[in-house]
């Protein structure tokens, strides 16, 4: 084997230039719109900005979606009109047209660079307008992709109602009023750091170790809520709800929830679990000022997965996870006829939404290899499960570790997959086709995040987007033969 | 601030990009904050580009912010140097970028003085806030050429015409709205003409053959955008006369040639000629241009007896709107009018930077004129209107999708489906053909619906309807209903009635949300 692929004891993380192609995270306005029906998503930002989201976002642009640029001109940017006022008539307008619960403010790298003061303003401006402003900093400045909903849902997390009950809440989350904590910068947040025992959950985080609740048994009336954290099409929540009920745990709320009127109670006494790798600034907004307790266990994509994923919540719940087994087992042979098509098959992530590790976890279960697992962002604390996993798996199936990249240089990642002739590249559009031409297979990374991927009944759709370009070949080596040639390439040397 | 959900054009830095990527072995380098780069995403998608686009960032992120991009911009421009040796290296700043006001001029002149460094680098020299795509590109392509004319200048580089007639075409590049198809059919009209085709840029364009522009003895710039600035120095600097008509459409397409022939003539552009040159001018005016222009408007083009034909008799006095780019708009504008007798109840733009030059080429064709970037206005205007075709840009294709009005795309901004595969030409003879067609498609697709409104469709006998959702022998709970609604209607019924079936196979009559999912996981229902 090549240099590239030398037997490794443990995972290791490395990390390059991080000059590597990604969609902005402002895309993320273009699911969240619409996941979370009643909210309107202004975009403060340039042309470019608005040209990316017209470009990515392809059709859904003519179905009159809730979501505009406010475009930033020459005199914004010289400081000529006041940012304020602005805001202000545009949020008016937007008011009349559409009227909806909940405005969005995405901060661009524009904002950031002009320091306009978003977080100062909003507060202001949602009083006189009398619609929430939420304040998000997606920009690319900072973030890459979907990590633009991470932003958007650890802003949102502060508009959670705390739900102050009779019994369970302490005088310490009363500060924590709605309006307040929205203003307010993290370091007041240790503030909320009161001395009870399970509080010890916060710091373990922290402290980069996996949680690990004692099973406790709770009497029925002090069952603490379980909220998930992240935006899925609202069938896949369906689907989740299901699976946990069956394991008698209910699920109390989401957070997106379908409308901004029903965003979930959020209080000490609420265990909170992602559903998404990229959502790392939420879980820790959640802990640290929610004061709510995060169950880090591994993501739900794939069976493997979404197996672990429950029996950890059961575990939390203290409970037997029941029929967990033979579900799992029941899907994998369902799958098994995408399987063969991909089993002892390579594979390499260039790497651009977060979601890699928990889809190369799942494709080593099914049997590929993996040669590079490029990662925009690498969050060891929150992704410490799913890591554990992907290394757990990658012993099972005897395969070699592979190598993660942080923040990856595509020019390094292409002439590694030169050498390495993987079977199949996961990879951004801007190199698809020129791989292809090149004679090799890729998939396109942006469709695992727009597909139901999550739970056990989609683990088939993940397979039918990985086998998809092989099922291509396979249907077109006819073309191949006809050329007849070794060297089936498409780009003239 | 001004709210915005669509525009025409895109930011200045695309169209600098544009020009870059057409040429060969030049490189790209944005000064660009990450996810800037979607650039790549275009080209590659909507011209199916095979090759890797040529252009990187050099990623503006929080220590950039903090520090000034410093050595980073300097080190990204040896990288690629060093990497793709390539000829030359544009530099481009973003509108995020231009605000952080980083000397970045100072950043190529250090990354020049490196002594191993092959390549030229170049800052393009676009306000991101000022220009758009558009004029970015004609001016970055314009900056180029200037460039390398320079420096020729400089090693006292000799321009001699050639010794044949020769023309440069200018304007034709990556993105460009049916440009390469353009491309053919205007290297196939000016063979005819008896004319070589001396430098075709910017697409496939090397640097090294810049110098060799003045060289031609005239100039063509098919199309108002991209080119003029170009053409104009060249005309400063050289003496080379340019032809700026479009020749698109049979009317457009005759003046565009005679305007040829005219330059052929004229003393002025004789002297600059050399023996050989001279001579060829007169074998060339020898053959007659009207000659050749009647017959391949009667006999290669099929446009002109498409005028004729009852075909277009049906279409007189039919109501149009045209809105796109300058050129587009205004040939479009006046084949309608024109050649097959439409009446354009309004013709408008959205280059307001070229809005003089439009408002007097459609001044007399139509009855109105819009120039505007605002889209909300061009589709207000449509549906006050109500013409009976629009041709326009996508998003007029989504207007008339909205008001029922059928609609033929005629410019950019646009889709993968106006990548055509085939040969679709929208300049020269060929051109009008395919003009025609799309023109005469979009009107009887309209006539033929309205005459099924008015006669109740064609067919007699009922179309079997899709099963009602509730009309089953199952019986389907509310939740599974409402999860049922969820799916996309056009799968919907499918998915349906294999949900059925597999609950039938597991003898169960009552469709719960468990039966609905277990059908997927076990026949991917």
């Amino acid at each position: 084997m090549t240099n590239f692929l030398k037997e490794k004891e443990k995972l290791t993380f490395e990390c390059e230039t991080g000059n590597y192609h990604t969609f902005c995270p402002i895309s993320c306005v273009s699911w969240l719109y619409q996941k979370i029906e009643d909210s309107f998503f202004l975009v403060i930002g340039t042309k470019t900005c608005g040209y990316f989201l017209q470009n990515a976002l392809g059709v859904m642009i003519f179905a009159e979606p809730r979501y505009a640029m406010a475009e930033l001109e020459e005199s914004d940017i010289s400081a000529k009109l006041n940012d304020y006022k602005e805001l202000k008539r545009l949020c008016f307008q937007i008011k009349e047209d559409r009227n909806p619960s909940v405005i969005v403010w995405i901060g661009t790298c524009t904002t950031e660079i002009l320091k306009m003061d978003l977080e100062g303003m909003a507060p202001q401006l949602e009083k006189e307008i009398g619609i929430p402003i939420v304040v998000a900093r997606a920009n690319g400045l900072d973030y890459a992709f979907t990590q633009g909903e991470d932003t958007v849902l650890a802003a949102m997390a502060q508009r959670c109602p705390t739900g102050i009950s009779e019994t369970s809440i302490e005088t310490s989350i009363e500060t924590e009023s709605n309006s307040e904590c929205f203003s307010t910068f993290p370091k007041s947040s240790t503030k909320i750091f009161s001395k009870s025992s399970s509080n010890s959950v916060l710091e373990s985080f922290s402290e980069n170790k996996t949680l690990n609740f004692p099973p406790e048994e709770f009497n029925s009336s002090n069952v603490p809520n379980l909220v998930l954290f992240g935006s899925i099409p609202n069938t896949v929540a369906t689907q989740f709800k299901m699976e946990l009920n069956k394991q008698g745990i209910e699920i109390s709320g989401w957070l997106p929830s379908t409308r901004y009127s029903d965003l979930p109670v959020l209080n000490k006494n609420t265990f909170v679990c992602a559903v998404n790798p990229f959502l790392s600034r939420t879980a820790t907004t959640l802990m640290r000022r929610r004061q709510c307790k995060f169950i880090s266990a591994p993501f739900p994509i794939g069976p493997d997965g979404t197996k672990a994923w429950i029996e950890k919540i059961c575990s939390v719940y203290g409970k037997k996870p029941v029929g967990l087994e033979e579900r799992e087992t029941k899907i994998w042979e369902s799958l098994e006829e995408s399987i063969q098509l991909i089993r002892g098959k390579s594979v390499f992530f260039m790497g651009d939404n977060l979601l890699e590790i928990s889809l190369a976890r799942f494709l080593i279960r099914c049997g590929m290899i993996v040669y590079e697992i490029g990662i925009p962002y690498m969050d060891r604390r929150f992704q410490a499960a799913e890591i554990a996993l992907l290394e757990k798996t990658c012993l099972d199936m005897n395969v070699p570790f592979p190598r993660i990249v942080e923040k990856p240089d595509n020019y390094y990642q292409i002439s590694r997959i030169r050498e390495l002739q993987p079977d199949l590249v996961i990879t951004g559009m801007a190199h698809a086709n020129p791989l292809e031409a090149r004679n090799i297979t890729t998939k396109w990374s942006v469709e695992f995040t727009f597909s139901q991927i999550h739970g056990f009944t989609n683990a088939r759709d993940i397979l039918d987007l990985v086998t998809r370009p092989l099922r291509r070949n396979k249907n077109i080596n006819l073309l191949s033969e006809f050329h007849e040639s070794k060297n089936t390439s498409f780009v003239k040397k | 601030m001004k709210l915005a959900y669509w525009m025409y054009a895109g930011p200045a830095h695309l169209g600098t990009l544009r020009v870059a990527s057409s040429l060969k072995n030049v490189h790209a380098i944005m000064h660009a904050p990450l996810g800037d780069d979607y650039f790549n995403v275009m080209r590659s998608m909507l011209e199916r580009e095979r090759d890797f686009t040529p252009v990187t960032a050099s990623i503006v992120d929080r220590h950039v912010l903090a520090r000034g991009s410093q050595e980073k911009v300097v080190e990204n421009i040896s990288r690629k140097d060093k990497e793709e040796k390539p000829d030359l290296i544009v530099v481009t700043p973003t509108c995020t970028s231009s605000i952080l006001q980083e000397d970045l001029q100072n950043f190529v002149n250090r990354a020049l003085t490196f002594k191993d460094s092959q390549a030229d680098v170049l800052l393009a020299d676009v306000n991101h806030y000022r220009v758009n795509e558009f004029q970015a590109a004609d001016r970055t392509f314009e900056q180029i050429v200037r460039f390398y004319i320079e420096k020729a200048k400089k090693e006292n580089f000799v321009f001699e015409k050639t010794e044949k007639i020769s023309a440069n075409i200018l304007g034709i590049f990556t993105l460009g709205f049916h440009n390469t198809h353009d491309c053919r059919e205007l290297k196939r009209l000016l063979t005819d003409l008896g004319i070589e085709i001396h430098e075709i840029l910017p697409e496939g364009g090397n640097v090294a053959n810049f110098k060799n522009l003045p060289k031609a003895h005239f100039n063509i710039v098919p199309y108002r955008e991209i080119g003029l600035m170009t053409a104009n120095y060249l005309k400063n600097e050289f003496q080379m006369p340019y032809v700026s008509i479009p020749p698109m459409g049979i009317l457009n397409t005759a003046q565009f040639i005679k305007e040829i022939e005219f330059l052929l003539k004229s003393e002025v552009f004789k002297e600059n000629c050399g023996e050989s040159a001279k001579k060829q001018i007169e074998s060339i005016l020898s053959k007659n241009f009207q000659n050749y222009i009647d017959e391949q408007t009667r006999f290669v083009s099929q446009a002109a007896w498409f005028s004729r034909s009852i075909d277009c008799q049906n279409l007189t006095g039919k109501r149009a709107v045209v809105f796109g780019d300058a050129t587009h708009a205004a040939c479009i504008t006046k084949i309608l009018a024109c050649e097959m007798g439409i009446q354009v109840v309004c013709s408008g733009t959205y280059c307001k930077h070229d809005a003089d030059w439009f408002i007097e080429q459609v001044t007399g064709f139509c009855d109105e004129i819009l120039i505007t970037e605002d889209h909300t206005q061009v589709g207000d205007m449509i549906s006050r209107l109500e013409p009976a075709a629009i041709f326009g840009t996508q998003m007029e294709r989504h207007v008339g999708k909205r008001l029922d009005i059928p609609c033929g795309v005629i410019s950019a901004p646009v889709h993968i489906q106006n990548f055509p595969l085939g040969y679709r030409p929208f300049l020269g003879y060929e051109g009008t053909n395919q003009i025609a067609d799309l023109i005469y498609n979009s009107f009887t697709l309209g006539m033929e619906d309205h005459l099924l409104e008015i006669f109740n469709g064609h067919d007699t006998k009922e179309i079997k309807k899709p099963q009602n959702l509730l009309d089953s022998s199952n019986s389907w709970s509310k939740d599974a209903l409402e999860e049922l609604s969820r799916i996309p209607g056009f799968v919907r019924g499918k998915v349906k009635r294999n949900v059925e079936k597999f609950a039938r196979q597991q003898k169960k009559t009552n469709i719960n949300l468990d039966v609905m999912f277990a059908a997927k996981e076990a026949v991917n229902a």
